[in-house]
């Protein structure tokens, strides 16, 4: 996203980038920021983990905090709001910027090809919708029998808290068509999914990773035998430790604690 | 009976329930079933014949657009969820 603007001219040596983000993308964007002398401001859920925070700062990115009762669609509504009183500041907004999906077309997919031409299934978390609608697309182009799961957080009660259904959103980057199901999962099978991988395989992964698990365990059974499944992982556990999602104990008792901000 | 779980922002038609317990054999039964006892959550979900724009719906967490829609098949021990569209994390 960032290359893109450059390319069509909307950034200069001091540019001030806004974008809203529950973290992750907001860490990519400071790093790339920073070594590119753009000054980044990140809006970002007030529940967020404290390594995000954290590496946010190291990176040099402001953070201005949303409400945590709006989820990612507070710090949707409050970085537009900004952006429309400071025409000088760009922002890539990831929800809606068609090179999100792009990147995951011309990279993350011919990465899964290259390497496991035979695919049948690939599985991504749904959080913009640039992952599964871009690489799921490329997927697609490649055998049009592959099938394309989105592993759909289900988050806490407090996330969904709007005020009337009419403050709903659906990310103008996800094309659902792409997707052959939309499966959700919650905290505990997420959880439960991180703990089995760590068990099974010895890898410490994200909650997001879990989710994407659990979705192609549960789709395996509908694929013929020797299928192969790509479930992606975006990243290891450590940004989410000081939630206490990996602390020891039981993973119902855990996940329902950390329900309202394990995904934030 | 399929177990409805209601998301906070529908509780207000359902007297701070957030499961309601409903039977019929599709979605659309059940739905039928709990606006005829909640009339509030009628608008909500439905313009027209159809789930309005914001609303997903799940039938053992599977979206059931991917599935038959309302005419999704339902059994008596499935939770439908009704959840409102929100932006994820990312």
């Amino acid at each position: 996203m960032v290359t893109d603007a450059e390319e069509r001219g909307l950034l200069g040596p001091g540019s001030r980038i806004l974008e809203p983000t529950s973290g992750n993308t907001g860490i990519a964007l400071a790093a790339i920021c920073r070594s590119r002398g753009y000054h980044l401001t990140c809006v970002m859920p007030s529940n967020t983990s404290q390594e995000r925070r954290q590496l946010l700062t190291l990176f040099g990115a402001d953070i201005v905090d949303s409400p945590a009762q709006e989820g990612s669609n507070g710090s949707v509504r409050l970085a537009q709001q900004m952006a429309e009183d400071d025409p000088d500041v760009h922002m890539p907004f990831q929800y809606g910027n068609p090179a999100n999906p792009r990147a995951h077309y011309e990279t993350t997919a011919p990465e899964i090809i290259d390497d496991l031409p035979d695919v049948a299934a690939f599985v991504a978390g749904l959080g913009t919708g640039g992952t599964v609608t871009g690489a799921g697309r490329r997927l697609k182009a490649h055998n049009p029998d592959i099938k394309v799961y989105a592993a759909e957080p289900q988050y806490g009660d407090l996330v969904y808290g709007l005020r009337n259904l009419d403050e709903g959103y659906v990310p103008e980057v996800l094309d659902p068509d792409v997707l052959d199901s939309r499966i959700k999962v919650d905290s505990r099978k997420a959880l439960a999914a991180t703990r089995r991988l760590a068990t099974v395989e010895g890898i410490f992964a994200g909650v997001s990773t879990g989710a994407s698990l659990a979705v192609a365990i549960r789709v395996c059974s509908r694929l013929p035998v020797g299928s192969k499944v790509v479930a992606l992982s975006p990243d290891g556990g450590w940004k989410y430790l000081s939630t206490g999602a990996y602390d020891a104990g039981d993973v119902d008792e855990l996940s329902s604690d950390l329900e309202n901000t394990l995904w934030a | 009976m399929a177990s409805v779980r209601i998301p906070t922002v529908l509780r207000k038609h359902t007297n701070g329930e957030s499961r309601l317990a409903a039977d019929g054999v599709t979605v659309r039964e059940v739905f039928d079933h709990i606006v005829a006892s909640h009339p509030g959550l009628g608008d909500s979900l439905f313009e027209g014949q159809d789930l309005r724009g914001f609303i997903n719906v799940y039938v053992e967490d599977e979206d059931i657009r991917y599935l038959d829609g309302l005419s999704t098949a339902v059994d008596t021990s499935d939770e439908i969820a009704i959840m409102p569209a929100v932006a994820g994390g990312a």
